[in-house]
C-alpha cells in the first residue's frame, strides 16, 4: 500500500488541501491504486502547499505546490511511485529551504499525523515526561535553568527563574497557563506547532504542572486559529485516554488536567496580565505589577504563564537534555527561534535556526526576495509594536541583545517583508489606528494617544503645519513611551518612529 | 429561533456552564454560536446565573470584538486587515470588497446575507491577503478571488 500525505493545516487548506486530498482518493479510486493518506500537519514550507508527499523505498518524495487539477497528471506521472515530474520537488528533507533549519520544536511538524499518539511516541515523544517523572520538582526547575531557555512570547524573560518562583511560593493551587494567543501579525509559529504537533505541548505543560506543583493548565486560544482549536481538543482526549492527563499522570499518582480556553478577538489578551483577566471571564485589562503572575496570577494563585513554543521547548530539553539544548544559539540567546517570513515574500514559511543568522540571510537565501519580483524596501520584525528595518539593517543578527541595540525587538519572530511600493506614512498610520482599536483602555498615553497619533499623521499626509506636526507626533510618541503601564502604548512609537527615521521621504522630508 | 426557544437554549447553556471557573466567555461564545449573537435581552439572565451585575456582563460584552448584541449576516466574512496581508494587497481587496458589497467594515447587506468584518490576522501570512468566511480560511484572496468566493456563497444561499 502507498502512503500519500496530504496536509490538513490553516494556510495548505487555504491554498485548497482538501481539494486535493480528494481528488487523490478519487482518482486512486478511478485507477484502482491502493493508497493510504495521511492527514499530516505541514512542514512549514507554506510557498510550496499544498506539498504532498508520497513514501517510497528511498524516503519520502514531495510534490508542491499541488492544485486539485494537477492530481490527475501526477498520476500519470507516476507519483504514486515516487517518480519525477513537473511539481517533483525531490526528497522532501533535502529541499534546501527544510534541510538548512535546525529544527528542534519543528522536527515533527508535517512529518507525522498530528492526532497520532503512536506516531508521536515513535519519534521522541514521551520520552521527556518519562524523564521528568524520576526528578524532584527542584531539579526539573533546575534542568529548566540549565537549559537557558528564555521565553519565546516576546520578552524573553529566562523561562527557569518565572518556575523557580511558582515552586517556591506555596499555595493550594497552582496554574500553568499557555499563551496561544499569537496575535502578532506575520507569526503562525504557534498556529503551526499545535496543528502539527499538539502533544508536543501538552507533554511540554504537563512537566511544567508536575515541576512547580500546578494540577490546573489552561491554554489560551486565540478564536482566530479555528483549526487549531480543533485539533488541540482532538489531542487533549487523546492524552486524557491513554492517561497522560488527568488523576493519575502516566502512573505518577499525580494529578494535572488541561482544557482549551478562547479568546474573543483582542489583541491586548496576549498580554500575559490581561490574558489571566480573561481567563477569569473579565474584559482583558491590563494589571499593574507586581505582584507577579508566578506568585499571584489566575484566580490570584501562582501560575507559570508562557508562551506555545517555550512550553513546547520543554519537552525536547526533557527528552534530550539541558545540555544538548545549550548547544544551540549566541551568547545568551541560547537555543533556537522559529522566523516567520511572511508578507510580500517568495518563499514564506517557518524556518527555526540556532540564534545568530542575519536578517539578510533569512530574506534572500531562505525568502527568495519579493512575491512580486521588486526590490524589498522595508522589514517589520517583531509584529505590530516592532520597528520598520531598512536594508542598511538587515546585517543585524537574530539575537534578542542585538536587535535591542538596534532599538528593535525580534519579539516572537515575525519577519513581514514591504517592496518598495509600500507608503510608510501609512504604516506608521496603521501602528496608530491599530493601538486605538486594540487599547485596553487602562491608560490616557496609549487611549488618547494613539487617535491622536492618527490625526496628526493625516495633517502630515495633508501637508498641514509639517513641521508642527511632526514635532507633535514625536511628542505623542514619547508620552506614549514613557507614560504607558504596558509595551501596547509602550512600543507602538517603534514602528512610528523608525518609519519616519529610516523613510523620512515618506513624510515630506 | 423563535423567543421562547432562544431563552431555552441560553438557559441550558447556562445551567451546563455557570461553574466553570472564569466561565462567561465560554458562555457567551457558546450561545453566540447557538443564537447567532448574544441578545441583549439574555444580559440580566446571564448575570443572575453568575452572580454578576448586569454592568459587569455587558462591559465584557463590548469589550471583545467577537462578541455582538445583534444578529448578523447569514454569512460572516472577515477581511484580515493586518501588516502582512497589507503587504500583499490587502488594502486594495478592503475597497474592492466595501464596494462591491456596498457597505463598510462592521456592517451588514440590506438583505442580510452577509457581514463584513475587519480581523488583525488569521496566521495564513505567508500567503496573503487572508479572508475567513465561517470557519474557513481562504489564502492569496486576489478581488478576482473575493468574486468567486462570493459567488459561491450566493449559489450556497439560494
Ligand atoms: C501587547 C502585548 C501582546 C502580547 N501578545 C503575546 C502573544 O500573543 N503571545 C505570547 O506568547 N506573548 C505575548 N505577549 C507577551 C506576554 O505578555 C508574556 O511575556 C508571555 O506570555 C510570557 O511567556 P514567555 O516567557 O514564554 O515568553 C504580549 C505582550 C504584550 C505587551
Ligand atoms: S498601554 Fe494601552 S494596552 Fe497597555 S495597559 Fe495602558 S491602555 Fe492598556
Ligand atoms: S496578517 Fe493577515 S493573516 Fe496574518
Amino acid at each position: 500500500m502507498i502512503t500519500v500525505y496530504v496536509p490538513r493545516d490553516t494556510t495548505a487548506c487555504a491554498v485548497g488541501a482538501d481539494a486535493v486530498a480528494a481528488a487523490i482518493e478519487a482518482e486512486a479510486g478511478a485507477r484502482n491504486i491502493e493508497i493510504n493518506l495521511i492527514r499530516n500537519g505541514s512542514r512549514g514550507l507554506f510557498w510550496l502547499e499544498t506539498l504532498v508527499e508520497v513514501s517510497t523505498a528511498q524516503g519520502r518524495m514531495a510534490y508542491g505546490p499541488v492544485t486539485a487539477s494537477d492530481v490527475p497528471q501526477l498520476f500519470d506521472a507516476g507519483f504514486h511511485e515516487g517518480r519525477a515530474s513537473d511539481l517533483f520537488l525531490g526528497p522532501t528533507e533535502q529541499i534546501s529551504y527544510l534541510k538548512n533549519q535546525q529544527r528542534v520544536n519543528f522536527a515533527r511538524a508535517g512529518v507525522i499525523d498530528p492526532l497520532s499518539l503512536e506516531d508521536y511516541q515513535a519519534q521522541g515523544g514521551y520520552a521527556g515526561l518519562t524523564r521528568a517523572l524520576v526528578l524532584t520538582p527542584q531539579a526539573m526547575v533546575d534542568e529548566v535553568k540549565t537549559s537557558g531557555l528564555r521565553g519565546r512570547g516576546g520578552a524573553a524573560f529566562p523561562t527557569g527563574i518565572k518556575w523557580q518562583t511558582v515552586l517556591d511560593t506555596p499555595a493550594e493551587q497552582k496554574y500553568i497557563v499557555c499563551n496561544a494567543d499569537e496575535g502578532d501579525s506575520g507569526t503562525f509559529a504557534d498556529r503551526l506547532l499545535m496543528e502539527a504537533d499538539p502533544f508536543q505541548l501538552i507533554e511540554g505543560m504537563t512537566i511544567a504542572g508536575l515541576a512547580v506543583g500546578a494540577t490546573r493548565g489552561y491554554i489560551y486560544l486565540r478564536s482566530e486559529y479555528p483549526r487549531a482549536h480543533t485539533v488541540l481538543n482532538a489531542a487533549l482526549a487523546t492524552a486524557n485516554d491513554a492517561g497522560y492527563l488527568g488523576e493519575d499522570v502516566a502512573g505518577s499518582g499525580k494529578a494535572f488536567e488541561l482544557e482549551v480556553r478562547l479568546g474573543a478577538g483582542a489583541y491586548i489578551c496576549g498580554e500575559e496580565t490581561a490574558l489571566l483577566d480573561s481567563l477569569e471571564g473579565k474584559r482583558g485589562l491590563v494589571r499593574p505589577k507586581p505582584p507577579l503572575p508566578a506568585v499571584a496570577g489566575l484566580f490570584g494563585q501562582p501560575t507559570v504563564i508562557n508562551n506555545v513554543l517555550t512550553l513546547a521547548t520543554i519537552s525536547s530539553i526533557f527528552e534530550k537534555g539541558a545540555d544538548h539544548y545549550k548547544n544551540f544559539g549566541t551568547g545568551r540567546s541560547v537555543g533556537t527561534l522559529a522566523v516567520q517570513l511572511a508578507g510580500n515574500i517568495k518563499q514564506g514559511g517557518v524556518v527555526e535556526l540556532a540564534f545568530g543568522a542575519t536578517l539578510r540571510s533569512l530574506l534572500e537565501e531562505f525568502g527568495g526576495g519579493t512575491l512580486s519580483d521588486r526590490p524589498i524596501k522595508a522589514v517589520q520584525v517583531g509584529g505590530p509594536l516592532g520597528a520598520y528595518l531598512p536594508e542598511t539593517q538587515w546585517g543585524l543578527p537574530l539575537d534578542y541583545e542585538a536587535f535591542a541595540a538596534a532599538k528593535a525587538m525580534l519579539g516572537h519572530g515575525g519577519v513581514v517583508v514591504f517592496d518598495d511600493s509600500v507608503d510608510m506614512l501609512e504604516q506608521a498610520r496603521f501602528a496608530m489606528e491599530f493601538c486605538a482599536v486594540e487599547s485596553c483602555g487602562k491608560c490616557t498615553p496609549c487611549r488618547i494617544g494613539s487617535t491622536r497619533g492618527v490625526e496628526v499623521i493625516d495633517k502630515i499626509r495633508a501637508g498641514e503645519q509639517r513641521d508642527d506636526s511632526l514635532a507633535l507626533l514625536e511628542s505623542l510618541c514619547e508620552t506614549m513611551a514613557l507614560g504607558s503601564l504596558c509595551a501596547m502604548g509602550g512600543l507602538t512609537p517603534s514602528p512610528v518612529r523608525s518609519a519616519i527615521a529610516h523613510f523620512p521621504e515618506a513624510f515630506g522630508g | 429561533m423563535t423567543a421562547a426557544v432562544e431563552r431555552a437554549t441560553i438557559d441550558d447553556i447556562l445551567d451546563r456552564l455557570k461553574h466553570l471557573p472564569g466561565g462567561l466567555l465560554p458562555i457567551l461564545h457558546e450561545i453566540q454560536g447557538a443564537v447567532g449573537y448574544v441578545p441583549r435581552e439574555s444580559v440580566p439572565d446571564i448575570a443572575a446565573g453568575l452572580n454578576l451585575s448586569r454592568a459587569e456582563v455587558h462591559g465584557v460584552i463590548s469589550f471583545y470584538h467577537d462578541f455582538q448584541t445583534e444578529p448578523s449576516g447569514r454569512s460572516r466574512i472577515q477581511l484580515c486587515r493586518a501588516e502582512a496581508c497589507q503587504a500583499v494587497g490587502a488594502r486594495a481587496l478592503e475597497r474592492h470588497i466595501t464596494a462591491q458589497l456596498g457597505i463598510g467594515l462592521g456592517e451588514t447587506t440590506a438583505d442580510g446575507a452577509v457581514s463584513l468584518e475587519s480581523v488583525y490576522c488569521l496566521g495564513n501570512c505567508a500567503c496573503g491577503p487572508s479572508v475567513r468566511i465561517g470557519d474557513e480560511i481562504h489564502a492569496r484572496v486576489t478581488p478576482a478571488r473575493f468574486d468567486e468566493l462570493r459567488g459561491h456563497l450566493q449559489a450556497e444561499q439560494s
